[in-house]
């Protein structure tokens, strides 16, 4: 048996193992971290895929830092947030079961249709990757795709700006008066602005 | 490359499958959209495959983008969901009504 396919029968269980777990698993913590390893397994898909660039694009943006984000998320906003328990819909799990079935059965159909089961990828792919895979993708990447590629720096930028303005929570500085007025009150609460209320000018504190 | 190309497109169904199961199953809104990262790392998938097979970059160049949006959605979307938590308090999307005409 050679060594590819040895790999690909331990990791694409693995895959679909810790898919199932993160389906499953109550807690949101614990499906993160199901998460996190069926991510690694498809890096390693990348990897037998003679794609070893999005390989370690795929562990550092995806296993590390979009996954540390959702971990933050998680415990900013409380761990013990679980699932609603009812079924709020009748018969939802199992339509959303069948559901998924049938994603599978059809896209089956598809490959089998399209691609063929038996069907083997040419050998040799190091004369496409000529010169080291990451060089040869810089290649076509700032030959071909230069203009989206420039879009996306424009797309970062506008995403880290949403998200801040967002996630801001407009507060105001609050008069001595006021103060005196609430005094044994939620003080935090106040100084937050209503929402859609106007900007309040911020006035120097006492 | 002995493995056919047909197993990794098959993984990629599976994996696209249980994305939308999460989705369909949960009313966590983090939860959903784990789903929603699973689907697009399963189509990343098909297209790294369908780029080994056809013998061109162009699919790798489109997982990459795709990589790409998908961090700037992930950092849009968790902080609709911090802001949705903030004004709710809870981050069940049932009772996100906001939006209800």
């Amino acid at each position: 048996m050679p060594l590819d396919n040895v790999v690909f029968w331990v990791f694409a269980p693995l895959s679909v193992a810790t898919g199932i777990g993160m389906i499953v698993v109550r807690s949101a913590v614990h499906a993160a971290l199901f998460l996190v390893v069926n991510l690694f397994t498809i890096a390693v898909m990348y990897l037998l895929l003679d794609a070893p660039f999005l390989f370690a694009v795929q562990i550092v943006v995806y296993a590390g830092a979009i996954m540390v984000l959702f971990l933050f998320v998680i415990m900013l906003l409380g761990v013990d947030r679980g699932d609603a328990r009812n079924e709020r819909l009748f018969g939802q799990r199992t339509t959303a079961v069948i559901l998924a079935a049938a994603i599978v059965a059809e896209l089956a159909a598809a490959i089998r249709a399209g691609v063929g089961f038996a069907t083997r990828a040419p050998e040799g792919f190091d004369a496409v990757n000529a010169g080291g895979n990451p060089s040869a993708l810089a290649d076509v990447l700032f030959r071909d795709y230069f203009f989206p590629f420039e879009v996306t720096s424009i797309l970062l930028i506008v995403a880290a700006v949403a998200a801040m303005v967002l996630a801001l929570r407009r507060s105001r500085a609050l008069t001595q008066r006021e103060i005196e007025e609430h005094a044994g009150d939620d003080l935090e609460a106040l100084a937050v602005a209503p929402p859609g209320a106007p900007e309040q000018v911020r006035e120097p504190t006492p | 490359m002995r493995t056919p190309i047909a197993y990794f497109l098959l993984l990629s169904a599976i994996l696209f499958a249980m994305g939308s199961a999460s989705v369909l199953l949960r009313r966590n809104a983090l939860r959903i959209f784990m789903g929603v990262e699973l689907q697009l790392n399963a189509v990343n998938l098909s297209l790294v495959a369908f780029s080994r097979m056809h013998q061109e970059l162009d699919g790798q160049i489109l997982a990459f983008f795709s990589m790409v949006v998908a961090a700037a959605e992930v950092v849009v979307g968790l902080a609709i969901i911090v802001a949705l938590v903030r004004r709710t308090s809870t981050t069940d999307v049932d009772q996100a009504g906001v939006l209800r005409g």
